[in-house]
């Protein structure tokens, strides 16, 4: 069985890391602030200018003045700070953050991601991936690993205009874990009931596997 | 003696001389810190064929988005122009040119002028179509793309509370892009809650110093939320 959404969220929490600083992108990675696990600590940032989000507000704390950047209502963790763009900015692409997880339309094999941006249809902007994807330590793709017509989205080469060369590290699917090394996706797990041959019909990027490759642990 | 008293009484004050074909640097992230009365000010003053540097553009019949009902936006220079199906309509009809231009690379943009810096290396954007047609150059092995700065002929900002010297403070996330475009105006006018006393901020929680500000004003803002998400809901997503 493919991961529902909250399942690929799951999954992604497991890759933080006790006193990471993180930035999520919207969707999916939003969705794992959910599942953080109670033995750690993490701060979330938000590129619009906060490091320590918390929670949504309730209706008592909504304030017009405190948003994430996906313009939601939000709250300040304890141990949080506020601060301008260009800080905010400098704390990426200066490498500071751990760990961003953000979603993707293709990966391929090389590392490449493109994210943003689909020739003939509208083009909305990039935001803050550009310089996401450019600067946190560590990135991973959260996806589904096709498209809504069984097309892979794990490419020898992206075909869609780029985000960032040679920047992923990670790819969580809701059928499988892969690493991004050596110009190949290797596969390190697969979703509960879902067979290694499915994973390979439907990455078209070189993939490694190993002799043994196990479920996902929830 | 005028001193530094940088306070005016009307938004034509605070406009004066925003002429045709400026470019306007606006503080704001989505409707979040914007100069809501600045921005009617020009809505008011229907000067056409302004470039306007600004993270986002508005939303229709809100904020930036005010500009675009008398097209008054020749070029926009945003990371994200989503919101907003007035903008899509201009964007298609080609009455409207947009550069999309990274986030961080915008702030910086902004920082660097302000700062007397024209240009920057930075890998956001290598080997994508932001880095089309640009320098690049390598330092310790990696890629990196060479960015202007940006400076405008007025920039708009918005500002928590704010003195007679034009020293002013932000709250919470409304800050976001405000310091940086503050710095980068030929003429920066900036738009508070409240107009305080001399003295009454303390000198180290000063976030703009009055030296980048030109003219002040003190304005009521409709502060609408774009998307209000509650503790119940775990995300609209």
């Amino acid at each position: 069985m493919s991961l529902s959404r909250e399942q690929i969220a799951m999954r992604v929490a497991q890759e933080f890391g006790d006193g990471h600083y993180i930035n999520l992108g919207i969707g999916i990675p939003t969705l794992a602030a959910n599942y953080v696990a109670n033995d750690i600590e993490v701060m979330l940032q938000s590129e619009n200018g906060l490091l320590g989000m918390g929670p949504y507000p309730t209706k008592e704390q909504v304030d017009a003045d405190m948003i994430n950047a996906g313009k939601e209502t939000v709250t300040a963790a304890t141990g949080a700070s506020i601060f301008n763009s260009a800080e905010s900015f400098a704390m990426i692409r200066g490498g500071h953050v751990d760990l961003t997880v953000l979603g993707a339309f293709e990966v391929d094999c090389h590392g490449n991601i493109a994210s943003w941006m689909i020739p003939g249809k509208l083009i909305k902007g990039m935001g803050g991936a550009m310089d996401l994807v450019a600067g946190a330590k560590n990135i991973i793709v959260t996806m589904t690993h096709a498209d809504k017509h069984g097309n892979s989205k794990l490419l020898a080469q992206c075909t869609l205009p780029l985000t960032g060369v040679n920047c992923i590290n990670k790819i969580i699917t809701d059928l499988a874990v892969l690493e991004v090394k050596s110009g190949a996706f290797h596969l390190i797990e697969r979703a509960p009931g879902v067979t290694v041959d499915e994973i390979r019909t439907k990455t078209v990027g070189k993939l490694v596997i190993g002799a043994d490759v196990p479920e996902m642990m929830f | 003696m005028a001193g530094f008293n940088k306070v005016v009484d009307s938004y034509e004050a605070a406009m004066a001389g925003l002429q045709d074909n400026m470019t306007v640097i606006a503080g704001g992230f989505g409707l979040c810190g914007i100069p809501e009365g600045l921005i009617a000010q020009i809505k008011k003053m229907n000067t056409k064929g302004l470039t306007v540097v600004s993270n986002n553009c508005g939303v229709d019949g809100f904020g930036l988005g005010l500009l675009l009902e008398e097209k008054q936006i020749k070029k926009m220079v945003s990371s994200y122009v989503g919101e907003n199906a007035l903008f899509e309509q201009q964007l298609l009809n080609g009455e409207l040119e947009v550069e999309l231009t990274p986030q961080g690379t915008l702030a910086e943009k902004m920082r660097a002028g302000g700062a007397g810096i024209p240009a920057f290396y930075t890998a956001t954007g290598f080997g994508t179509p932001v880095g089309e047609g640009k320098e690049t150059r390598k330092f310790n092995g990696r890629d990196y793309i060479l960015e202007e700065s940006i400076t405008g002929d007025f920039a708009i900002i918005k500002a928590y509370k704010a003195d007679r010297y034009g020293n002013c403070i932000y709250r919470h996330t409304a800050q976001n892009f405000n310091p940086m475009a503050a710095t980068a105006g030929k003429i920066t006018v900036l738009e508070v809650e409240e107009i305080v006393e001399p003295g009454a901020l303390s000198p180290s929680e000063i976030h703009t110093p009055g030296i980048y500000i030109d003219r002040v004003i003190v304005g009521s803002f409709e502060k609408r939320i774009e998307r209000e998400i509650l503790s119940s809901v775990t995300s609209n997503q």
